[in-house]
């Protein structure tokens, strides 16, 4: 039971990951690079999940992904009625809670590289494509090593959005946090302790592997 | 403020300096806000109420304070955490539980006044759905034609470890366990299943009245063990005179003609 639910957790964070790479880089990049007025609106929602309560989202989630919501649409593609209590409806719970943590250091990274390198890139005929693979990927490296340790980790440590939209199923949606909580509660402070202390080190493990390769990255590029 | 969370993200350990800040600025708050409160007048009873009956525990204290010239300040919460808190020095006097185990908890293990436990309320559940023409009965578990049935966690609140033991008397535990959710408590069930994210759900008669729509199935008293919700006296407040007369008042006529209306049993005497 144990292993299913940090096997589930595990692929949850990865997954949202993953995901958060993709959809946040070009986002990042955009952010750093645009010259609209509205480019801090659009940064503002980003950063929403930041200062929301995990119950507004939640609860906004349990009605986005319920039958009267887009969820419900969507599902019912595939005949369910709602994508909430599904791993699915976590993962989009999941890519907004930890969206800022990913898209806001990868666009100071962006931020830092200026235009120089980029005009220099240009001034040798390389294309825009080629220029952000080939520049501001590489030289936004720390900026990718620290987006992608606090999504990963913000997503191991979710609750509040779980809590209101996962309905509890073991191997489905029932993660870490929430069965730490369940263990609480139930009063079975044996496994409680396990499993917070494993959290615990976990945390500080990211934590200090951030620290440690930030450093690293940072005087590679020195 | 949010800026400079941002940069601490953004910036990791480094920007220590300005989250100290952030900490100095709330921790200024706190102290002044702690040095203009006011000092408490007249007696005052602490009571810890298990979030499902919040809302009843809300009249009966104000009926409580009309009657009396007590007041009562009421936290609320899961049975589990407030007991949990209760062995942490929690200030509370007062324990109105969802279950008959905590309250018999706090006197073994010396929180609780001994002899002071007894059933408040006992609940009734209800398997409901917004669909019009969803529940109708038995045979609608035992046709099982529902995506998502929603339940309280059985590990964690009697009206889930109930619900179960209708499904089990119902013989269909094991035909709709892979379709089950759970809410982590009988507020959460009811939240599922008026957002339509599940079918239906087992809710507390308290939470459903007659104004809202939908189908109801009743579940009759035999079907699983009784939901007793009983409260205890707590030691922090067998001194208090406010404490005692809240736990006097609970087990009297206003009091229970409270709860009955709320859609609770009492004890017949």
């Amino acid at each position: 039971m144990i292993w299913t639910t940090v096997s589930l957790t595990l692929q949850l964070a990865t997954l949202t990951t993953l995901i958060l790479l993709l959809i946040g880089t070009p986002l990042a990049w955009w952010l750093a690079r645009a010259k609209t007025w509205w480019r801090e609106v659009v940064s503002a929602i980003v950063a929403l999940p930041l200062v929301l309560p995990p119950t507004v989202l939640g609860f906004y989630l349990l009605i986005a992904l319920g039958p009267s919501g887009p969820g419900g649409v969507l599902g019912s593609l595939w005949g369910v009625r709602s994508l909430a209590f599904s791993f699915e409806g976590l993962v989009i719970g999941s890519v907004i809670y930890s969206m800022p943590f990913v898209v806001q250091p990868l666009r100071n990274a962006f931020e830092a590289i200026g235009d120089r390198p980029l005009e220099a890139a240009a001034t040798l005929r390389a294309s825009p494509i080629d220029r952000f693979f080939t520049v501001a990927v590489p030289m936004a490296r720390p900026g990718f090593v620290t987006a992608t340790i606090l999504g990963f980790a913000h997503t191991m440590g979710e609750f509040g959005v779980v809590l209101m939209i996962g309905g509890n199923i073991p191997g489905e949606t029932q993660v870490l946090s929430i069965a730490i909580y369940d263990q609480v509660e139930s009063m079975n402070w044996a496994m409680a302790h396990l499993l917070s202390a494993g959290m615990l080190v976990f945390s500080f493990a990211v934590i200090l592997a951030m620290a440690l390769l930030e450093r690293r990255a940072k005087e590679r590029i020195r | 403020m949010l800026h400079s969370f941002l940069s601490l993200i953004a910036h990791g350990p480094s920007s220590r300096k300005r989250g100290a800040g952030v900490c100095r600025g709330v921790f200024a708050l706190t102290v002044s806000l702690l040095l203009t409160s006011e000092p408490a007048i007249g007696a005052e009873a602490r009571v810890a109420v298990a979030s499902n009956f919040i809302a009843t525990a809300k009249e009966i204290a104000r009926a409580f304070e009309e009657q009396t010239d007590h007041r009562v300040v009421i936290s609320s919460g899961s049975t589990g955490q407030i007991f949990a808190q209760i062995t942490q020095a929690a200030p509370f006097e007062v324990f109105l539980a969802a279950d008959a185990w905590r309250p018999q908890l706090t006197v073994s293990e010396g929180y609780g006044v001994d002899g002071s436990v007894f059933t408040y309320a006992t609940g009734s559940l209800v398997l409901w759905s917004k669909e019009p023409d969803l529940v109708e009965g038995l045979d609608t578990l035992e046709n099982g034609l529902f995506q998502r049935l929603a339940i309280a966690n059985p590990d964690i609140a009697p009206y889930g470890h109930a619900a179960i033991q209708v499904l089990e008397t119902a013989g269909v535990l094991d035909a709709v366990d892979p379709r089950l959710v759970r809410g982590n408590n009988i507020a959460q069930v009811y939240q599922f299943v008026v957002t339509g994210n599940a079918d239906l759900g087992f809710v507390a008669a308290s939470q459903i009245d007659d104004s809202v729509e939908g189908s109801s199935w009743s579940i009759p008293a035999s079907y699983h063990d009784p939901i007793r919700q009983d409260a205890v006296l707590l030691k922090r407040g067998e001194a208090n005179p406010a404490a005692r007369a809240f736990w006097e008042f609970l087990q009297g006529p206003s009091a229970r003609q409270i709860i009955v209306d709320n859609g609770y049993m009492v004890d017949q005497d």
